[in-house]
């Protein structure tokens, strides 16, 4: 089981959890179930999400494994100029 | 992601090494192509019609007598660019910024456009466009726009964020929050508590290239865009969704770039262009001006920003707490988010908080500059960290290292970090010369950090052969800052062959697959990345090809200074077949050689940066001369030094600009009164001092070569920096960028009344 962390306005998404727990093997797999269980977090995963897994941040490897004891953040998608 | 982490500490061979840049003759000496230097047969002049009024309905376009004009070939407005966007809001924005429907939204709005056989008969025929309007209230402020009796920039936008959902419309689009423990217990724990108010103006990216394009569209619904962008694929994805194309059906080729900063990751008027072209089954050629850059393409936010630190005596920062309000323009957008999340990033802190509003304005619409949001968050974080330190008595640079973010502290916006290199450059500061070396008269010194998160993103490349041995690199990210010549250096590295032996090319989105656009430091980063796995996979080719040569084993062929080398004592007396062997003798053993790559290049290391700055302040006039400049940064692994050395140059002169110049002014009538280079004054030579840099190499551990990506850092510390300096010169602290004269000289008075009073 993971403890997946939240900030920003996805914690609107979330119903104002700064954690939940979830149980993913991968990115793909977390956003699936975020999804699944917050259908608000839809609009988010669609408008470009990042996840951090130990300090490691991810935009698009969505098939990235998640160890067990992860520390796992879902953070906005960062634009860049 | 299936890369090698063990190559990250190799000793290199060519990476490292400064030989000249590929691109270099042809932009000396004029022959590269920009995005207006390129002709097709046939050709129309296009030109847009923009709003006068900062916010006023559009009642009735008539276009009738300059449809009738001799000459014209093409009228439109937004009727022409039908929404398509299937209730996808983001891309509605983009549709409605590219051409006002129904409302214009800020001065500068497009609401027609016309291409005609030469740009004089366009400009007759856009003279000849009668607009209706019907002026409604503006703001253009960011304080002003969060009042509750501000007019409303969008009616469909309700803030997010925020709970209960409120039902009205607000300028606030989101409400973004980040931070970790009780700030409030934070601040009863503090010694000494310092709290500030900011505001930075907005400022153009400045790039000397204005956008321009040739589009070309046919019946057959096929097209071509030449254009001056960062981001070709995306630039072809989101022109073909607004006009309805097939993705493979346009062809996007980016020109030279003549600078970009972020501004050329937008569309602006290209779906324009095309709509233009499609029309008139002619190409359109359009180019803005520098008055249609400042007025109708992305500068950067204004800013109102409070910061309160509470410290303990000892230097601990027990609680921080800032609050920023961005203006995004008419749209919806993250960039007082970002601003959040940087704002606190270089400091390890119990308690933290930061509090982003995003807010709509009658302005033109915000684009990233080079680290978005981050230098406007760091000038109020870095200018009351220098406070603080002064209030306890202590040095600011040990009161910064006191409190750096180190491996293993957990960033203010959530993450715990890796290897980072925010104290090394700090300690780099103290112990530079230019820390010891002595001020003059009304002279001040300051010192400011910064950061960056960096990323990498969707990347192809290919690597061809030649059959002379020579190398094609053929890459995806446009190259805005040298990354051609690092990325040839990068080929040849892995190849074991001479730099001067590969020759890097920018494809178009038909010859190669999609590349995410070049921003956030990413384009060095992740082509890199590509080039790398590109010529390993080219390697396995060649020792196939000297294997059948040799009728050995592949097993037995090594790779070893451009060399295939027979391995093992049964092949001790080949000799080596080298790569100029191999390609002449491909057309017998199997055709072309080649290498390919596609990654998504994930695992960009964050980055800081340290700048140290001397100023001289005239308290007559109150003008400002930079005397002295250094840069420290954390590059992660410099490919190219000299382009890692420029890019930290490039964002410190901008920095200097828009600390001391550049800005945005606006009238009561909500119009831009300075849309010039004579009346927004950009630095030049004279303006600046030789900008020392300092590289740091703290590998990244996710990069093959250990590289972090440098462009976007440069740009974050230089407002706080030389914001602290002008303080310390002046004698009174500056809250306001630009810290131009007549706001340097109110600040000296306003200090003297002040302590007169007392």
């Amino acid at each position: 089981m993971l403890e997946v962390n939240f900030s920003g306005s996805f914690r609107d998404a979330v119903d104002g959890a700064a954690s939940i727990s979830i149980e993913a093997a991968t990115i793909r797999e977390l956003l699936r179930k975020l999804v699944e269980r917050y259908p608000r977090m839809q609009s988010h995963v669609e408008d470009g999400v990042a996840v951090s897994i130990n300090g490691e941040i991810f935009r698009d490897s969505w098939g990235e494994a998640i160890p067990a004891g992860a520390e796992v953040f879902v953070l906005p998608r960062i634009r860049g100029g | 992601m299936a890369h090698d982490k063990r190559y990250t500490n190799q000793e290199f061979k060519i990476v490292g090494t400064r030989p000249p840049r590929p691109d270099g003759l042809d932009k000396v000496t004029g022959r590269a192509k920009y995005g207006a230097d390129t002709f097709a047969p046939g050709q129309l002049d296009g030109l847009i019609l923009r709003s006068p009024h900062a916010h006023a309905k559009i009642k009735n376009i008539n276009t009738s007598r300059a449809e009738k004009l001799k000459g014209v070939k093409a009228v439109i407005t937004s009727d022409d660019l039908p929404d398509l966007t299937n209730g996808n809001r983001g891309m509605f924005d983009i549709l409605e910024n590219c051409m006002a429907r129904g409302r214009a939204l800020y001065d500068g709005h497009a609401v027609a456009a016309v291409a005609a056989i030469d740009a004089e008969t366009a400009r007759r025929a856009v003279k000849l466009i009668k607009v209706d309007y019907e002026i409604l209230p503006h703001v253009t402020d960011v304080d002003e726009a969060m009042k509750p009796d501000a007019p409303i920039v969008q009616p469909h936008v309700r803030t997010s964020g925020v709970e209960p959902k409120p039902r009205k419309a607000s300028n606030v689009s989101q409400v973004s929050e980040f931070g970790h423990g009780d700030v409030d217990a934070g601040f009863k724990e503090a010694d000494v508590i310092v709290e500030k108010s900011y505001k930075t103006e907005q400022t153009h990216q400045g790039y000397i290239e204005p956008h321009a394009c040739l589009a070309s569209v046919g019946p057959d619904g096929q097209g071509e865009l030449w254009v001056t962008t960062q981001g070709h694929f995306f630039f072809r994805n989101t022109c073909a969704a607004l006009l309805g194309m097939d993705v493979a059906k346009l062809k996007v080729t980016a020109s030279e770039i003549g600078g970009g900063f972020g501004g050329k990751t937008h569309v602006w008027m290209e779906p324009v262009a095309l709509a233009l072209s499609r029309k008139a089954n002619r190409p359109v050629k359009l180019v803005m001006s520098r008055e249609e850059v400042f007025r109708a393409s992305g500068p950067t936010c204004s800013t109102s920003v409070d910061v309160k630190i509470g410290a303990k005596k000892d230097g601990t920062i027990t609680a921080a707490l800032a609050t920023l309000r961005y203006q995004n323009g008419p749209f919806p957008a993250v960039w007082a988010m970002l601003g959040a999340m940087t704002s606190w990033a270089c400091y390890d802190l119990k308690n933290v908080k930061s509090v982003g509003y995003d807010v709509l304005v009658n302005r033109p619409k915000v684009a990233a500059y080079r680290a978005p949001s981050a230098p406007m968050a760091a000038f109020a974080v870095e200018s009351t960290i220098d406070q603080v330190a002064a209030r306890i008595g202590m040095d600011p640079v040990d009161f910064r290292i006191k409190n750096a973010a180190r491996e293993g502290t957990r960033a203010s916006y959530g993450p715990t970090y890796g290897p980072i290199g925010i104290g090394p450059t700090l300690e780099a500061v103290k112990n530079h010369p230019h820390m010891k070396a002595r001020l003059g008269k009304n002279q001040g010194r300051g010192m400011a950090c910064g950061f960056w998160f960096n990323f990498g993103g969707q990347t192809c490349v290919d690597l061809n052969i030649g059959i002379d041995g020579t190398v094609t690199l053929t890459v995806g990210t446009v190259d805005v800052g040298g990354s051609r010549a690092s990325l040839c250096l990068i080929a040849a590295e892995e190849l074991g062959i001479a730099y001067e032996r590969v020759r890097c090319h920018v494809a178009d989105t038909a010859s190669l697959g999609h590349n995410d656009t070049t921003e956030g430091s990413r384009g060095t980063f992740s082509s890199g990345m590509a080039a790398i796995f590109a010529a390993r996979d080219a390697i396995a080719i060649l020792r196939d090809r000297a294997a059948k040569t040799w009728e050995i084993d592949v097993e037995d062929v090594a790779w070893e200074a451009g060399n295939a080398i027979a391995k093992g004592v049964a092949h001790g007396n080949l000799a080596p077949l080298t790569l100029e062997e191999l390609a002449a003798a491909s057309p017998n053993t199997g055709g072309p050689i080649a290498g390919h790559n596609e990654v998504v290049a994930d695992g960009a290391g964050v980055s800081f940066a340290s700048h140290i700055c001397d100023v001289e302040v005239d308290p007559e006039t109150g003008a400002t001369k930079v005397i002295r400049y250094t840069v420290i940064q954390d590059a992660g692994k410099a490919i190219h030094p000299d382009y890692v050395e420029g890019q930290f140059q490039g964002g410190a002169a901008q920095g200097i600009g828009w600390a001391l110049n550049e800005e945005y002014v606006y009238g009561e009538d909500g119009r831009l009164q300075n849309p010039g280079f004579l009346d927004y004054r950009i630095p030049d030579c004279s303006d600046l001092p030789y900008i020392d840099t300092q590289i740091l190499e703290i590998p990244n551990p996710n990069h093959p070569y250990g590289v972090r990506g440098v462009g976007a850092t440069s740009i974050v510390p230089p407002l706080a920096a030389i914001g602290n300096a002008v303080s310390n010169a002046a004698g009174v602290r500056m809250t306001h960028v630009p810290m131009s004269p007549p706001r340097i000289l109110k600040a000296i008075k306003d200090e003297q009344l002040d302590i007169a009073a007392d």
